[in-house]
């Protein structure tokens, strides 16, 4: 059960998609090829590199115009710092949670296994909805967040949960206990041991599920939307100001600051690749 | 580990995942039976909504079809052949799980748009409408869930290895049979994950289906946006009780693959 990952992220042992001495191309799947880049291509490629292409329309100023707006700026502002602090977060819970499935056998495990998918399977406004009902207006708890920034982060947290628990938790189930015994048996504390012998096995796999959870918190949308109020200034996050610019009929704008999330996701991808093949050729 | 070392990480856990998860979305649950079955019968049999629920379903189940068939086939080209540019593809087939909704929709828009897109106004011409409609609303939703096949079949393929095909082509099979005599089978429970967790993905999609769609009742809104519009409209029973029903989706499909999976494993 401990390696049952839906997972997003690169839940199994990284960089596994590697070229491993296959075939040439045949004629067959040359074509079937070229009919799956020309899907990807009308799908994701041209209609990504649309909006790069109409953020650069109006030429640099029109660009840096609409990106260093008051209220842009202030959604971008809110948008990177939340999901950064998250990420910090993450990384924390993250693998205390991971360490907990994998080391730990207690009633009730199941539980919390399938608990750490939900966040992925829920729908994003359903997710809101969910927030909505504990630290909304009629909290049972008594804690109304609602409409402020702390809603944000707390969604944030929600959505991105399941990234750094995914991928620490099957490099950890990996992780061989001999080592651990030894460094032990020479008389290494719990905190050394783990400091010097599992922490460095584990860095890899947290930084790529920070990665992933940072992206996912930037390009969040649909939980926030009853949630945060969207409140221009304080609590409107990116996405929601690209939309705001959508239904205004102003693509431009929107295809500007669209870019610059662009932007983020497409560093987080090269950060996580470069991570992936770095842990490879450790071995 | 020391026990109270052990004893606080486990109660620091099963805290945050109850404050953060659990009880939530246990509440939802208990709103939306708040009034007994009757907001979940209102919402079955408002026509408006019934649409919404039946044009989620066939927009997901297209979706999922589409992203099946092309998942599993880059993911065999990504496995078994070598050509230029495969690193460079596999790495970019992640990208929508990292962009926002958002941006997917307005990206699909700026192409497909009748007005002003750029393939939009020559596809309207000839009578196909892409955005505010159907196409746009499968398009949306299979950008957002495509990765998720190929994520779940890539490493299969790669453990089972390409030698009981090779010996089916050697001894006369051809590309069909071999394909569904051989390789079907042996990434048959990679291929079922990947579907439930795309079905998951699809029904659930919000952000980018609400840009390409236009959101209108009865025609183009889906079952996430009757949430959003019915909560919006101060009908929090009739909210409670669609998300009731999404999620009780979303959780039925991750609690399949995770009864599923460490069968296949003992196997």
């Amino acid at each position: 059960m401990t390696t049952a990952t839906i997972a997003p992220g690169p839940a199994a042992p990284p960089a596994r998609r590697k070229a491993r001495g296959g075939r040439r191309l045949n004629r067959a799947s040359g074509l079937g090829l070229g009919v799956a880049m020309l899907w990807f291509s009308l799908l994701v490629l041209i209609p990504l590199i649309a909006v790069i292409v109409t953020a650069g329309e109006g030429g640099w100023g029109a660009f840096w115009d609409s990106v260093t707006n008051a209220q842009t700026a202030a959604s971008i502002r809110l948008t990177v710092g939340t999901a950064l602090l998250v990420t910090v977060v993450n990384v924390f819970m993250g693998t205390l949670i991971a360490w907990v499935l994998v080391r730990d056998r207690f009633w009730g495990q199941r539980v919390i296994e399938v608990l750490i998918d939900v966040p992925f399977a829920l729908p994003t406004i359903v997710a809101g909805l969910v927030l909505l009902s504990l630290y909304g207006r009629d909290s049972p708890l008594g804690i109304d967040i609602a409409n402020t920034r702390p809603a944000v982060f707390l969604a944030f947290l929600f959505v991105t949960l399941p990234f750094v628990v995914r991928t620490v938790q099957p490099v950890l189930a990996e992780l061989d206990r001999e080592v651990e015994e030894a460094a032990a048996s020479l008389g290494a504390s719990r905190f050394t041991t783990f400091r010097r012998i599992i922490l460095p096995s584990l860095t890899p796999a947290i930084a790529a599920g920070a990665a992933l959870s940072f992206a996912r918190g930037v390009s969040e949308y649909g939980s926030l939307v009853l949630l945060s109020g969207n409140l221009p200034m304080r609590t409107e996050v990116t996405s929601v100001r690209i939309l705001s610019s959508i239904e205004n009929d102003n693509l431009e704008s929107a295809a500007a600051t669209a870019a610059i999330l662009l932007v983020i996701s497409f560093i987080v991808i090269v950060t996580v690749d470069a991570l992936q093949r770095w842990v490879v050729r450790r071995g | 580990m020391g026990k109270p070392l052990k004893w606080t990480f486990r109660v620091v856990v099963v805290v945050y995942m109850f404050l953060l998860v659990a009880w939530p979305v246990f509440l939802v649950a208990k709103n939306a039976f708040a009034d007994g079955f009757a907001d979940i019968s209102a919402i079955l049999t408002d026509p408006d909504t019934a649409h919404a629920l039946r044009l989620t379903v066939i927009v997901g189940v297209q979706a999922v079809i589409i992203n099946t068939i092309f998942g599993v086939g880059i993911s065999l080209l990504l496995v078994r052949y070598d050509f230029p540019g495969k690193r460079l593809l596999s790495a970019l087939l992640d990208m929508p799980l990292s962009v926002s909704p958002i941006v997917v929709g307005l990206a699909l828009v700026l192409v497909y748009n009748g007005r002003t897109g750029w393939f939009g106004p020559a596809l309207e011409s000839v009578g196909y409408q892409v955005i505010f409609a159907t196409p746009g609303m499968v398009m949306a939703t299979v950008f957002v869930a495509l990765p998720l096949v190929i994520r779940e079949v890539v490493p299969v393929l790669e453990e089972v290895g390409d030698e009981q095909e090779q010996a089916a082509r050697s001894l006369g099979a051809g590309p069909v049979q071999t394909f569904r005599r051989i390789t079907l089978p042996a990434i048959k429970w990679g291929v079922i994950y990947g579907v439930v967790l795309s079905l998951a993905r699809s029904l659930g999609e919000f952000g980018a289906v609400k840009v390409v769609s236009g959101n209108v009742l009865g025609e183009t809104r889906t079952a996430t946006l009757v949430v959003e519009e019915k909560y919006l409209n101060f009908d929090k029973g009739g909210a409670y009780a669609t998300a009731f029903l999404l999620a009780l989706i979303a959780i039925a499909c991750i609690v399949v693959v995770s009864i599923i999976r460490p069968k296949e494993q003992v196997k």
